[in-house]
């Protein structure tokens, strides 16, 4: 998902740039309130940036012989809501840009936008909507996570084909393009993610409950399932 | 239990597309999509030149891959610290 350096147009570079930044500033702001509410949810903040930094690092082979990467920042929206990815996920993309060469600082308003900031959105949307509906804790967390980061990767075809429309088909002959390249890739990859994240969210769940009950990801003394 | 069967998922889920393409081998063969994605900017538009270019590059595809693991590394550190402090705080009450 990652847009290389000066591959978007500086009017698109831009544009997501100011789109994004807004939601960084959010970012900051609820950053700063979890810590002051939740003080000792500060560990599992941290423990949320490095899930970040694990799997967006882990190129991962997917069936149509391309690799690609999972994300990992469903499981920060899932306990700390979608609002802090924004800052998380950045940092990470920053870092990635500054030393791999991987992303780009002119792209990184965009990147932002679909790892950042939409993948989270939809993972946190879908974790509470699916709870609500009375979906189980470690399916609705592995639904949310895996479509969160296929989100991720559905966003950033659009913004290429934003940017590069085809000449006979526009944008949707160019998405489907994009699309091509990054969708069925990265299923295996959203699922492994899916996988992943439940198996940590189980153990935070049975090696320390009352601070997930804290977050309200888990309902307040009720059962945990 | 159920864990172990998750992870047995998952260990078969990335080691099934090493099996099905085992004969594919060429310098193109899991390639990473975020490269791809470039190829295709190429074909749309072969007149776009990108218009700034990064400002450091790993110098190898070695020295790549030690910042990636490094990450990794970083990243797993955190985690692994976090869940043994909790797993350390439960077994004293």
């Amino acid at each position: 998902m990652h847009i290389m350096e000066g591959y978007l147009p500086v009017a698109h570079a831009a544009g997501w740039w100011v789109v994004s930044l807004p939601f960084m500033a959010a970012g900051v702001r609820s950053l700063k309130r979890i810590i002051m509410d939740h003080p000792s949810a500060r560990a599992l903040l941290g423990t949320s940036s490095a899930f970040v930094f694990v799997l967006s690092a882990l190129k991962l082979p997917s069936v149509t012989g391309s690799s690609s990467h999972p994300t990992g920042t469903g499981l920060g929206a899932i306990l700390f809501g979608p609002s802090v990815m924004a800052v998380l996920g950045s940092i990470v993309l920053l870092f990635q840009a500054l030393l791999l060469a991987h992303g780009g600082l002119t792209t990184l308003g965009a990147n932002a936008f679909s790892m950042a900031i939409v993948g989270p959105w939809v993972a946190f949307g879908l974790f509470h909507g699916l709870r609500r509906c009375r979906v189980s804790f470690s399916f609705s967390a592995f639904l949310a996570t895996t479509l969160g980061n296929l989100a991720t990767y559905v966003c950033t075809s659009a913004q290429l084909a934003l940017a590069f429309p085809d000449a006979a088909s526009g944008f949707a002959g160019s998405f489907v393009k994009f699309l091509a390249v990054f969708a069925i890739t990265q299923i295996p990859i959203a699922l492994a993610e899916g996988i992943i994240t439940v198996i940590l969210l189980n153990t935070l769940r049975s090696y320390n409950p009352e601070e997930l009950r804290g977050l309200d990801v888990l309902p307040k003394g009720g059962l945990s399932t | 239990m159920r864990t172990a069967l998750l992870i047995l998922a998952l260990v078969v889920m990335v080691c099934l597309p090493l099996v099905l393409h085992r004969s594919n081998t060429g310098p193109d063969s899991f390639g990473g999509t975020d490269d791809k994605a470039t190829a295709v900017v190429a074909r749309l538009d072969p007149d776009y030149k990108p218009w700034m270019h990064s400002l450091w590059s790993p110098p190898s595809s070695e020295i790549a891959t030690l910042l990636f693991s490094l990450q990794a590394a970083i990243g797993a550190g955190v985690i692994g610290y976090y869940l043994g402090y909790l797993k350390g705080r439960g077994r004293k009450g």
